[in-house]
């Protein structure tokens, strides 16, 4: 194979008007052949998307290249003028960005997007282009190929958008494709469905590729050849089974050890007797809940269906499930931000007013919710010291000095430096704003801690050293947790009980160990089944799972009546499972599963392969379109 | 920012990498530069302009009206700029009129902003039917022609400083209290608005504490937009005769009785002009140098 891209001592750095330039980039070579996927991979801030743009011969606003060189089929890109790159960045180089949603204008036909590029540069005509869209179509296995072209892009599925953008880079049979975390964004299943597609699609149309990610577990899946950065420079780079299976450097090991090796029972802490209280903290009974006007005890769009469950006095509880099922919406309830439409929450046996509003300080106090994204719930104009300060100040009355050991105290239990109280939070990294945004819900002395997605932002290393630190918290104050997230394995390391939501109802809840090991509520096994493995070939095992074929192929569907996961369900049975409730099983005290089959079918289905796909035949790809 | 990140505990090897390079202070370029300087230069001569100025701004000087650029009259003196319709030293009044036209306006654009940010962050703080009223009354103002607005005021209360400056504040605070309303609904969105009202904050500090600190540098940059507005409002309504009255010296009264002097070849109606035309784009240049510097930071925080 010959080289395709060559990048060697590549240098990028920030020129500064008062100071030496800070070096982004620090002297990284690398090659790409024909036909091989490379993946940079490394945490936020090491470089690995201006290094990936850069081989496009693109920095970003404040950026320059200062050293090195880059060639594609030998001609040197960075001694290109603008004209021969914009030749170039349309004809052989192609880009996907992370996010399809913010790629994509919503005013503008799929199909026009797709072709809008190959056609302006002159590649193929208007009729060419369509035609090699709609083969691509059929190749990414998007629902209805001949006329997705005419839709918009509302019209369309995440995980199809996602893959359309693939499309896009496609059309004009590129050399080489960037591709930047194309799968971050999305749920486990979403995942697999848009890695499954990209790596067919690389296969068949022979391109290189350079994919951008900080998820070993996905890397192992689709690349050849891994190259491992760390603040801009090379710290490791070989074959993917060399890296995955025998790593060298110290930081690709670190890497490793971050990485889940997939949920399995057993990977939590015994509940160690101080904080196993058999008393209900947080109950939640017979709760219905959504968005808009509530008439007869129902809002306009439901989310939340019939929830009933409860958080024990200094448990920790995981709720996962897709985007979109409730999550948020469940710890919103408790939290009094959206009153409920039908029954109640109970904090330590007196039921909560449904609205923050009518709460009183001591419940507010007690009830602390942790925001998602550290960017938007710290106040950018205030300085640390000043949002610690705050609650401590309303919840604690402490003032002046006093006031200021507390907040020393809240930021040493975070674990960060004290000089931190006089920056402002743009002067942290992620990792010490989410740090932040935690000692900030502390600092009220809360009972209950509701955690919505707070690892899901950050990168595998600093999201592991944040879930360790809820750790710690949970052993030196006794608080209770409710730790929302997609990622089953961190709530298998975290938390004592685990709650799937499906479609606004909880399919299966009940102490981790039960939940993770069999029966399994079909969702929850698919969600499991659905996390990728750091073990390479994982992806082609997978997809031959049954239920893998079903619940990958369709997306969810919110139903007032019958089994919610009806449609995704391998083992669904028409006319009972679409019409009526599920009735709910208990294999053992305290571990729920709501399902028609009995524990006993559920079980021999398990073990028995089983070829009958529930109405896969009737499967039409064009079901995706009518998303709720 | 790397030397901080090396405290955390567990971070022992690898210290988790900033989010963003440290953030930059501001920095205007040669343009914004330019800008500052002759802005600068106009705010000096508000408070020296006539104390410096040859002449005062009513004398009139019985020689010849516009006499051309460096005229010097007998026993008077040297006339930079020569002289007006009737016969006043150009110079001096453009000095003396620095005071007028930029000082009214100043004063106008403060009211505005005054009456504009208060009700408008907190119609977006208060949201409900406090926000539908102030709005639709709001909305009433904007729809009329802001000219139209003044005539009717100045023929109302008759011209006078203090009903200028009441007229244009208020024709503005209606421009003002849609952008801070505007911003102040952004705001009023972020978790840590929501953080603070769960934890039972007042109204006046999540408006103070909350939402102006992050509003306060979008509605600088949009004063000194208004500003400029106020000053050409008060310019038109002097050059249809309403604004300021005579003798008193204001650039746009100076650029309309001076008009005429256009058919016999006096640059008398252009030296004004030109005063009302580099404050204005003065202004605007430092504006737009400061939201390009912030665009900028956007762009890097990218990175």
């Amino acid at each position: 194979m010959t080289e395709l891209l060559e990048v060697r001592d590549l240098k990028i750095e920030a020129p500064q008007k008062d100071g030496p330039a800070i070096p982004i980039v620090k002297g990284v070579s690398f090659d790409v052949k024909a036909g091989e996927v490379v993946a940079l991979i490394g945490e936020s801030g090491s470089g690995k998307t201006t290094i990936s743009l850069g081989s496009l011969g693109y920095t970003k606003p404040g950026l320059e290249f200062s050293g090195g060189s880059i060639s594609l089929h030998g001609n040197d890109i960075l001694s290109m003028s603008n004209n021969d790159l914009r030749s170039l960045r349309g004809q052989k180089v192609a880009y996907l960005a992370q996010s399809a949603a913010a790629t994509f204008n919503p005013a503008i036909t799929i199909g026009e997007q797709v072709t809008e590029s190959a056609v302006l540069h002159g590649v193929m005509t208007q009729e060419e282009a369509s035609e090699r869209a709609t083969e691509l179509y059929h190749a990414l296995e998007l629902p209805d190929p001949e006329l997705l072209g005419n839709r918009y892009p509302h019209q369309v599925s995440g995980g199809q958008l996602q893959r359309l953008m693939a499309a896009m880079a496609l059309v004009g049979r590129p050399d080489l494709l960037v591709l930047d975390e194309p799968t971050t964004a999305l749920d486990v299943t979403t995942q697999i469905e848009v890695l499954k597609a990209f790596k067919k699609v690389i296969q068949e149309e022979g391109s290189a590729a350079i994919y951008v990610t900080h998820d070993l577990a996905v890397v192992a899946q689709i690349a050849d050849h891994i190259v491992v950065l760390y603040s801009g420079e090379v710290q490791e780079q070989g074959p993917v089974d060399q890296i995955i299976n025998n790593p060298q450097h110290p930081y690709t090991k670190r890497l490793m050890a971050a990485a889940h090796s997939g949920p399995k029972p057993g990977m939590g802490d015994k509940l160690s007797g101080d904080h196993d209280k058999d008393v209900a903290n947080i109950e939640v009974k017979d709760m219905t809940a959504g968005y808009g006007e509530i008439k007869n005890g129902k809002p306009a769009i439901t989310v939340l269906r019939d929830i009933n469950m409860s958080v024990k006095n200094g448990h920790v509880v995981g709720v996962i499930g897709e985007s979109g099922c409730g999550k948020s919406t469940l710890a919103r309830v408790i939290a009094g931000l959206l009153p409920p439409a039908q029954g109640e929450v109970i904090l330590d046996g007196t039921t909560l007013k449904g609205s923050y509003k009518q709460r009183s300080k001591v419940d507010l106090q007690k009830v602390q919710f942790v925001y998602q994204m550290a960017d938007t719930a710290l106040n950018p104009k205030q300085l640390i010291g000043e949002i610690l300060g705050r609650p401590v100040e309303m919840f604690e009355g402490l003032h002046g000095k006093k006031k200021r050991e507390k907040v020393a105290e809240l930021l040493r239990m975070v674990e960060l430096p004290i000089e931190f109280e006089n920056r402002y939070p743009a002067e942290l990294s992620g990792g010490q704003k989410q740090r932040v945004n935690l000692a900030r819900s502390l600092a009220a002395k809360p009972e209950i801690m509701l955690c919505d997605e707070v690892t899901s932002a950050l990168d595998s290393i600093v999201g592991s050293n944040v879930v360790k630190l809820l750790k710690r918290l949970r052993d030196l104050t006794g608080v209770s947790f409710m730790f929302i997230t997609h990622d089953l394995s961190t709530v298998a390391a975290f938390a004592d009980e685990i709650v799937v939501l499906y479609a606004g109802r909880i399919v299966e809840q009940g102490p981790v160990d039960q939940v993770l090991s069999p029966p399994f509520h079909p969702y929850t096994r698919l969600l499991i089944s659905s996390v990728p493995e750091m073990k390479i070939g994982w992806l082609e095992e997978t997809m031959e799972k049954r239920e893998m074929a079903v619940g990958i192929a369709r997306g969810v569907e919110i139903t007032a009546v019958g089994c919610p996961f009806y449609n995704r369900c391998p083992i669904a049975i028409d006319g009972t499972c679409n019409t009526k409730t599920p009735p709910v099983h208990e294999p053992v005290p305290g571990h729920q599963i709501s399902c028609h089959h009995s524990l006993e079918e559920i079980s021999a289905i398990e073990s028995a392969p089983q070829q009958i796909l529930h109405g896969f035949e009737k499967a039409a790809p064009d079901d995706d379109s009518v998303r709720a | 920012m790397t030397d901080a990140t090396a405290n955390t505990e567990e971070t022992t090897i690898y210290d988790e990498l900033p989010d963003a390079p440290p953030k930059k202070k501001l920095t205007l370029t040669w343009v914004g530069k330019l800008g500052v300087t002759v802005v600068v230069f106009w705010l000096v001569m508000v408070f020296v302009g006539p104390y410096i100025a040859p002449f005062h701004e009513a004398d009139i000087i019985a020689y010849d009206s516009y006499m051309p650029i460096l005229s010097t009259t007998e026993g008077e003196g040297f006339h930079l700029l020569g002289t007006d319709y009737i016969e006043r030293d150009l110079f001096s009044r453009i000095l003396w009129g620095a005071r007028t036209t930029i000082g009214i306006a100043f004063t106008a654009t403060l009211l505005a902003y005054l009456v504009g940010v208060s009700l408008g962050i907190a119609a977006a703080v208060a949201g409900g039917w406090v926000d539908v009223s102030l709005s639709r009354v709001n909305d009433a103002i904007i729809s009329l022609p802001s000219i139209m607005l003044g005539l009717l005021a100045v023929n109302a209360f008759g011209s006078s400083i203090p009903t200028l400056i009441m007229t244009a504040g208020a024709i503005y605070a209606a421009s003002v209290f849609r952008i801070a309303r505007a911003l102040g609904q952004d705001i009023m969105v972020m978790d840590f608005v929501e953080a603070a009202r769960v934890r039972g904050e007042s109204m006046r500090w999540i408006i103070f504490r909350e939402v102006l600190p992050n509003a306060a540098m979008p509605l600088a940059t949009d004063f000194g937009l208004r500003l400029v507005f106020v000053v050409l409002f008060i310019s038109s309504l002097s050059f249809l005769g309403l604004g300021i009255q005579p003798p008193m010296a204001d650039w746009g009264s100076m650029v309309r009785q001076n008009l005429d002097g256009l058919g016999y070849g006096s640059y008398a109606a252009v030296w004004p002009a030109l005063a009302i035309a580099t404050f204005t784009i003065s202004i605007n240049l430092i504006v737009d140098d400061i939201s390009a510097s912030s665009g900028g930071s956007l762009a890097k925080k990218m990175i």
